[in-house]
């Protein structure tokens, strides 16, 4: 996992910093990291500690919440016993990194059929690592919208019979109403 | 889609702990791995064992770089197999490997077919594994491929080629500026963000071209960008624009009305990012800050607690150097009090402490003793910081604020914490001379039940030199006995320490102190026993130290002026013998940290010979040592001071020649370290032609020549002025270096008999003010200052004009004084527009000085400076200033 990361500037990009997908004692599921801020494996189990109880009695459920430390600026949510993080340096715009982290929760939600919680989401690790690949490439954000995301990581699904090959998400759902429309037209 | 990674073990299923990886092993899984090179590959076997490997990998564990290429090769074979799914996961593999060199060339030709593809998906994917892994080599093979993706219709194509143009911009930036035109057609694309990530791209490879950055902004901000994400990087890049006009003052901004309508934009990044550029704008109005403060205002009581985040870390930021702008937002930030994310609580009382005035202090003090409760540590460091500056704004409010301080001080909290209130405590006592007597009487009942030795004794040192001045001194005896009896040997030696200086300061308590110190003989420490000893016979009268009551106490109380680290050196180094241990002769120069020298490449070190190349540490007392050995030297008496060695020549010239000025009290030694870097060259009879008409007062005296200069052998030529006894001189000095040149056969060795007299100009040399000031720490400024002659003190305001920043102006007084900065107050703080740093130093003829420095800059950038000197002799007060004045 040895990448070069480039750590670009505020003013030319936004960049992030890390993805975490955590459960709820702090264990991974699912890392990404996109900066030389943590090189060694211990650094970046020790930021994933200080993230993990900084924000562990935080109410994080209905709403993104946001913490910032050390230099970072941290949106988070929870959803079971799931805790998506999304860090970026405290000089980025806030609602840009919510939109990252909406854009991961959502399509995950979307790619475990709403059963957003760590034994699916380790059951489905194929696709947790796919959909982090799909949103940020090497720090840069590569899409946010969940529905294309999900619909980028599912063509991709396992299954041999795959229904939708080449069709996002959004694209196959209006193909099933045109099925139902026709049917009902009989 | 969510297909079960692995078969469900209907056993393990209520078990709360079941777990798809449980007990999952490395070796297992690269041995499971074989079943790539199967002739059948299983496309969903194979996607289950790199999901195993992946999760290993993901989970901490690392691979081998024989396990790691082994996988590497299998995983390639998989490129036979037609499965998309199995397809993405091999792709993500291959990034997570990041394969050699040698490795990629296996994988280039596939890729490459990939990224021809008819499946979108596939040359999506490909182009970002291809970009992550290639060299310059392969880049030029694919540039022709890359170009034509970036204006390829599918918006997932264009996206990955753009972002591997982001990325390949830092390795191969000549390729990339190549594809300036596709990039910029992207632009225009209707995908969101296509858009966005063209433009990043388009600005980085033209961002050192101010025009053509220009020329993009002036065209774009007319209103083609549709995306929220590209219009942000506009923003920043408007922003950066208006930065660099800056110089043009008079008239409107470039662009700010761009700014402000993106206040109006649907989307919320791109408001927030709009009114963030307009807050920091240098030098922004008020008229001008006003829309950015509305919107966020609104922010504010959003529902969306990144929303109030964001809004308030941006007003806070305008507070700091607007206040006035943000108080209309008062009223919401109060609510934001019992905001439950802390940080924006933090963010809210923080803000309004930097606004609010004078008559909602007290209100906004009730409401933050309900918060501090419920907060972390580390915020309320944040909370008691602004306190404390409020305080310092709001002097007559010390009475309720002083009173916060106490009861927090009360309450549960770690070291860091009650460390900031006591800090904040002692400012106050430090800055309000109301406040003295009730903030230690809080510190009085805080040290009877402190945990932290490090603060009881810190309490017990302020105690001793502020409690005797006090109105009624007796009342904190029973404070610090107290000490005595209950705490721990350090805290008690504290505690005997301060008894002491009641005892010597005020003469009622003596005989009351006295009956106390003597209970101290029986303490089973030593250091407190020999305290307490040393106290009752020094103010006893039964040992004498010095000759008036002033000496006494200076021995007893004063500061110790010598850097401990010198102290320690200079013990080791004594011998015992019959000559005691001599404190004076500890010097009292700090050290700089031994620098590696820093050596071009190709210019040869000064070697041994030369006191540059040693570390620094040693430098003076090899100085003392070289220079006492030369017999003409030797009456000059004791070295007071060496400069750091000045370059007197550009590095790669034939000679490389740095001084070093040694000051006595009556005399200027100039060491000249010369090294010839010419092998063809011997020089002889080495010396360096002065020309002192600009040094009136130095008269030379003696110089003593090099005999020879061999190739890359350095040596040194001295020489001596005479100057009046005492006196600062200064003046600048032009150099020659004259020598008598012969040949040298670098192969044989031999050198002819005939040489050439010949001279090299070198650079002029200064002796400044600074030559004569030792850098020498005190270890408690205020004890220090406060502890010489008020009537030494000598003050004036000076004017620096226009400098680059505050920062900037109080490092350039620090060199021209060359005096050691206190306290870490050298460090200015980003954006603060004002300053106070305080020097010390040591003149020569041993004049202790103390220099308090304030610092003020206005809007374009005329900084202003108050000058407070005190120091053992007046006349050298006036002379710091001459110093100033003249610099």
């Amino acid at each position: 996992m040895g990448h070069e990361f480039r750590d670009y500037s505020r003013e030319s990009c936004p960049t992030v910093k890390n993805i975490l997908l955590l459960d709820s004692e702090g264990k991974r599921v699912a890392v990404k990291y996109y900066s030389d801020d943590w090189q060694a494996h211990a650094a970046k189990l020790a930021f994933e500690k200080s993230v993990f109880t900084k924000t562990l009695k935080t109410n994080a459920r209905s709403e993104a919440e946001i913490t910032m430390f050390d230099g970072y600026i941290v949106v988070y949510k929870f959803i079971h016993d799931l805790h998506f993080f999304v860090t970026a340096g405290d000089d980025e715009n806030e609602l840009i990194l919510a939109s990252v982290l909406q854009g991961f929760t959502e399509s995950v939600a979307l790619l475990l059929r709403n059963d957003v919680e760590k034994r699916t989401a380790l059951e489905n690790l194929d696709l947790i690592l796919l959909c982090i690949d799909e949103i940020v490439d090497g720090g840069i954000i590569l899409e946010t919208d969940p529905n294309n995301i999900a619909g980028k990581v599912a063509t991709n699904a396992v299954d041999g019979a795959v229904p939708f090959s080449e069709q996002t998400i959004s694209q196959a759902l209006a193909t099933a109403r045109e099925h139902l429309a026709r049917s009902l037209l009989k | 889609m969510a297909q079960p990674m692995l078969k469900k073990d209907d056993d393990r299923d209520d078990e709360v702990d079941y777990h798809p990886f449980f007990g999952i092993e490395k070796g297992a899984v690269l041995q499971e791995a074989r079943v790539f090179n199967d002739p059948q590959i299983d496309p969903r076997r194979c996607s289950q064992v790199i999901t195993k490997v992946l999760y290993i990998l993901n989970q901490g564990d690392t691979l081998t770089q024989i396990e790691g290429t082994e996988v590497f090769f299998s995983v390639t074979k998989l490129f036979q197999s037609k499965d998309p799914g199995l397809r993405r996961m091999m792709y993500l593999m291959i990034k997570e490997l990041s394969p050699s060199a040698g490795e990629v060339i296996m994988v280039t030709s596939s890729l490459m077919k990939d990224m021809n593809s008819k499946t979108d998906m596939y040359r999506a994917n490909a182009i970002r594994v291809l970009s992550r892994i290639i060299d310059g080599t392969i880049l030029a093979q694919i540039e022709r491929y890359l170009k034509q993706a970036i204006v390829d219709k599918n918006p997932v194509v264009a996206s990955a080629a753009l972002v591997s143009g982001i990325h390949l911009l830092q390795t191969s930036p000549e390729v990339v500026k190549r594809w300036s035109n596709e990039v910029q057609e992207a632009v225009q694309s209707r995908a969101s963000l296509v858009q966005f990530h063209a433009l990043a791209l388009l600005y980085q490879i033209r961002q050192h071209d101010r025009l053509a950055v220009t020329k993009l902004v002036t065209s774009l901000t007319k209103g083609s960008v549709r995306s929220p994400l590209a219009q942000c990087l506009l923003i920043r890049y408007a922003s950066q624009v208006i930065r660099e006009s800056g110089a043009n003052q008079a008239g409107e901004r470039p662009h700010f009305d761009y700014l402000e309508s993106c206040l109006r934009h649907k989307a919320e990044m791109v408001i927030l990012e709009a009114a963030r550029a307009i807050t920091e704008l240098s030098g922004v109005t008020s008229r001008e800050l006003t829309p950015a403060i509305t919107v966020l205002q609104l922010f504010l009581s959003s529902s969306k607690p990144v929303l109030r985040f964001a809004a308030v870390r941006t007003l806070n930021k305008v507070a700091m150097t607007h206040p006035l702008a943000v108080t209309n937002c008062n009223i919401d930030m109060e609510s934001l009090i019992s905001d439950s994310n802390r940080s924006i609580a933090t963010l809210a009382i923080t803000t309004l402490l930097k606004t609010g005035n004078e008559s909602s202090v007290d209100r906004l003090m009730k409401q933050i003793t309900n918060f501090m409760a419920d907060i972390a540590d580390e915020f309320k460091i944040v909370v008691v910081d602004a306190i404390r500056s409020l305080c310092l704004k709001f002097p007559l409010k010390y009475r309720s604020l002083m009173n916060f301080l106490s009861n927090i001080l009360r309450e549960e909290g770690g070291f860091e914490y009650k460390k900031a209130i006591v800090d904040s405590i002692v400012t106050l006592i430090r800055d309000i001379p109301e406040a003295k007597e009730i903030g230690l009487f809080h510190l009085c009942e805080f040290i009877e039940d402190c945990e932290f030795t490090y603060l009881s004794t810190q309490i017990l040192h302020l105690m001793g030199n502020e409690g005797p001045r006090t109105s009624d001194p007796s009342k904190y005896i029973r404070y610090v006995y107290n000490r005595v009896i209950l705490e721990n040997a350090t805290v008690r030696a504290a505690a005997v320490s301060t008894l002491a200086k009641f005892g010597a300061l005020v003469d009622s308590l003596k005989p009351r102190i006295f009956v106390l110190l003597r209970r101290c003989l029986f303490d089973s420490d030593d250091e407190v026993r020999d305290r307490a000893t040393l106290y009752l016979k020094v103010l006893g009268g039964e040992a004498v130290v010095g000759e008036t009551e002033k000496e006494t106490n200076e021995f007893l109380f004063g500061s110790f002026d010598i850097p401990l680290v010198n102290l320690e050196a200079s013990l080791k180094n004594y011998e015992p013998s019959e000559t005691p241990f001599d404190i004076s002769s500890v010097p009292r120069e700090v050290r700089s940290q031994p620098l590696a020298e820093k050596k071009a490449a190709g210019k040869k070190p000064t070697g041994p010979a030369g006191p540059t190349s040693g570390p620094v540490v040693s430098a003076i007392d090899a100085y003392e040592k070289s220079l006492s050995s030369i017999p003409e030297f030797a009456a000059f008496g004791k070295l007071f001071k060496s400069s750091a060695p000045v370059e007197l020549t550009e590095a790669e010239t034939e000679y490389a020649v740095s001084v070093v000025k040694h000051i006595y009290d009556g005399h200027v030694i100039l060491q000249f370290n010369c090294s010839n870097t010419i092998p063809e060259q011997l020089l002889e009879n080495v010396t360096v032609l002065i020309d002192a008409s600009e040094a009136e007062d130095f008269a030379e005296v003696y110089t003593k020549p090099l005999r020879s200069l061999p190739y890359d052998s350095p040596g040194q030529t001295f020489v001596a002025f005479e100057k009046p006894d005492g006196v600062p001189a200064v003046g600048k000095f032009s150099n020659i270096l004259k020598f008598i040149v012969k040949e040298v056969d670098p192969a044989s060795g031999e050198v002819e008999e005939d040489g050439v007299e010949d001279e090299y100009q070198l650079e002029e040399l200064e002796v400044t003010y600074a030559d004569y000031m030792l850098k020498v720490p005190v270890s408690n400024f205020r004890n220090a200052w406060e502890g010489m002659d008020p009537e030494s003190e000598r003050v004036d305001e000076y004017g620096l004009g226009a400098r680059e920043s505050l920062a900037e102006a109080v490092n350039a007084v620090i060199s021209i004084l060359g005096m050691h900065p206190c306290e870490g107050t050298e460090v200015v703080a980003n954006n603060s527009r004002s300053h106070t740093c305080l020097l010390s130093g040591v003149f020569i003829g041993n004049v202790k000085v103390l220099v308090r420095l304030s610092f003020g800059i206005s809007g374009p950038k005329e900084v202003a400076m108050k000058l407070a000197v005190r120091s053992d002799d007046p006349d050298v007060s006036d002379r710091i200033h001459e110093i100033v004045a003249s610099g």
